[in-house]
């Protein structure tokens, strides 16, 4: 299954306007996260967000919808949320934390829950992750080569950047900066090149933009406790929804594209670098199955 | 009980698992009357990972009392060879061995020696037994005994089976894994057979295994798992302080872009 295993799938988004505002587009993570702090599920949860550079997001321990307000909205550059784990279990002595996650961060946090090697006491304490689809993702060097020198435009002017239709934009406002994705490729990071998931296929909920109209999203929902907060969350009016039919528009079947193109083009390159002699993780060669 | 590991290993001859089943205010307990005889060893180790098991709180009382026989130990049963060797080491199913071993103690030697005639299965019990951490660093020259300053990890001495590298190993790792031992869930320990015999580990696996394997994805689980806080993240990459770096693996093992237990997730997760 190129989607990996779910309960249910449903196009999606935030009722607050004051989300929808921000969010990159439905809103569904900081919305979840949102209703998740209000009703005690979490008591904080790790983003990405702003640091002192335009562009460079810092992991976050949000306490409050404010601070999850604050980290909305994609950076397509590192944010190592996982790494901030510890703190909010440790020096903020969170009993129960909530993390959102590109597929890479959510594995490695699975892994760690199922052989928690050395990281005692930290996996019982997660109650929520929330994956985000992902293609690839970028240096942050590489950022700044499509948007400064490809595009001439000033990184502390955008306001938004989105990967769609073919495109990278970089909105300032005033007019939509935008360079075909193909000029981006070759500028992503390497290890994107051999990763075997598309959307987050072992987060609780998973959520991207593909597969469903602006503004709206693409959500899964897949383990029992993922699935029965955003329920909740819905039956909250926290989050509205609409079934994943043929009125949603462009719908599964790109979503389906895409996944089964990440996996059968990195099985690919894993397969070229294993006749290298160059390492592949153990585990990989099932995971590119579907 | 062990059945399948000892065939891994070459051993033919199995015992199998007798149990006495009790009622009592109408519940029924099973409970197994060859329960597998344990060993813990304290060698070069400061008993950090054993306290690591004793905070198992909830299945700690079980655990010891009704699931394992505790046969050999200085710290957890006050059965253990003295210098005189006048004690004789009772066999064991499993042993677990804390510490790396001092090439200039007479005692330690004999004692891991001892206990791997005497064990079917010898488990290197946290990072110092799996691959000497921060003994690493010993070289000697200080009282009383200035000629202390050698250390190696048990698998430069006696053949390992399986390891649980952590400094320390986490409480939850190591009911796991006993759990595993006690139901033959060979699958969920095969980690813990292949980095047995890991007897080097330091920060720098992560530069050379992951990160010039063109594998690093930034997601920063090895910063997370580093006990020390040894490692940043910079520019989405780990950067290791060397001088901060204790040598435990954890990071290494943690990667999951060294191994990745897909399906084990799967399953714990219902995925
Ligand atoms: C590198 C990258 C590549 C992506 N590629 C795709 C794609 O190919 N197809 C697709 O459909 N969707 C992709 N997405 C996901 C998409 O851009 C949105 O993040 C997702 O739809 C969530 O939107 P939202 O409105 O629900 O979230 P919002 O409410 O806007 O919240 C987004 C959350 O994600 C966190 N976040 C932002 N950047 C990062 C980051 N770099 N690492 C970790 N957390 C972060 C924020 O802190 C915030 O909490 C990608 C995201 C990233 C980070
Ligand atoms: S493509 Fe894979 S490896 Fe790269 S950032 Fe996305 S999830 Fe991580
Ligand atoms: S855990 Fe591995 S992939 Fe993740 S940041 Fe560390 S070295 Fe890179
Ligand atoms: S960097 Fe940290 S986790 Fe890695 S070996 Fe050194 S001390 Fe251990």
């Amino acid at each position: 299954m190129e989607f990996g295993n779910y309960k249910e799938v449903l196009c999606a988004r935030a009722t607050d306007s004051k989300i929808q505002e921000v969010s990159q587009d439905g809103g569904i993570v900081t919305a979840l996260f949102s209703y998740a702090l209000e009703e005690g599920i979490i008591e904080g949860a790790v983003v990405a967000g702003p640091s002192d550079e335009p562009w460079v997001p810092k992991p976050v321990i949000a306490m409050s919808k404010e601070d999850l307000i604050d980290a909305a909205g994609t950076k397509y550059t590192h944010s190592p949320n996982v790494w901030a784990l510890k703190e909010a279990v440790r020096q903020y002595g969170l009993e129960k934390v909530g993390t959102v996650g590109t597929p890479c961060q959510i594995m490695g946090i699975r892994k760690m829950q199922v052989y928690p090697f050395s990281t005692r006491f930290v996996a019982d304490k997660l109650k929520l992750l929330i994956g985000i689809f992902c293609m690839e993702n970028f240096p942050f060097a590489s950022l700044e080569t499509f948007v400064e020198e490809k595009m001439k435009v000033n990184m502390d002017d955008v306001t938004k950047m989105d990967i769609g239709k073919g495109k990278f934009f970089a909105y300032t406002g005033e007019e939509d900066n935008k360079i075909p994705l193909k000029q981006t490729h070759g500028y992503e990071q390497a290890s994107c090149n051999v990763c075997p998931d598309y959307v987050a296929e072992l987060a609780d909920v998973s959520t991207g933009s593909v597969g469903t109209p602006d503004g709206w999203s693409t959500v899964f929902t897949r383990t029992d406790d993922g699935d029965s907060i955003f329920k909740a969350a819905v039956d909250a009016g926290v989050i509205e929804t609409k079934p994943m039919d043929e009125n949603v528009k462009p719908g599964l079947g790109l979503l389906s594209k895409l996944s089964k193109g990440k996996k059968d083009k990195n099985k690919k390159e894993a397969e070229r670098r294993i006749k290298m002699g160059l390492p592949i993780p153990a585990g990989f060669d099932n995971f590119y199955k579907y | 009980m062990f059945e399948k590991l000892k065939k891994s290993f070459g051993k033919s001859e199995t015992k199998p698992v007798e149990s006495e089943v009790k009622y009592e205010e109408g519940q029924v307990s099973v409970k197994p009357t060859n329960k597998p005889k344990i060993g813990y060893i304290h060698v070069s180790g400061c008993t950090g990972d054993v306290m690591s098991l004793t905070e198992n709180y909830d299945i700690l009382s079980t655990l010891l009392s009704d699931m394992v026989d505790i046969v050999y130990g200085q710290t957890l049963v006050d059965k253990w060879i003295h210098g005189t060797y006048a004690e004789e080491m009772p066999d064991m199913d499993l042993c677990f061995i804390e510490g790396s071993v001092c090439l200039q103690d007479e005692h330690s030697l004999i004692e891991v020696q001892e206990a791997r005639k005497h064990s079917k299965l010898v488990a290197a019990f946290g990072s110092c037994a799996m691959n000497g951490c921060f003994t690493r660093f010993s070289r000697g020259g200080q009282q009383a005994q200035p000629k202390h300053e050698s250390f190696v990890p048990l698998s430069d001495l006696i053949k390992v089976d399986l390891a649980i590298p952590g400094c320390p190993a986490s409480p939850e790792i190591i009911a796991k894994s006993v759990v595993a031992l006690i139901n033959n869930d060979m699958d969920y320990l095969q980690p813990a057979l292949d980095i047995a015999n890991c007897n080097l580990a330091c920060g720098c696996d992560l530069q050379t295994n992951v990160i010039n394997k063109a594998l690093c994805t930034g997601c920063g689980t090895c910063a997370l798992a580093c006990p020390t806080k040894a490692i940043d993240m910079i520019e989405g990459r780990p950067i290791i302080n060397t001088n901060r770096c204790i040598k435990c693996g954890s990071c290494n093992v943690h990667c999951p872009r060294t191994w990745f237990p897909l399906d084990k997730i799967k399953k714990e997760f219902n995925l």
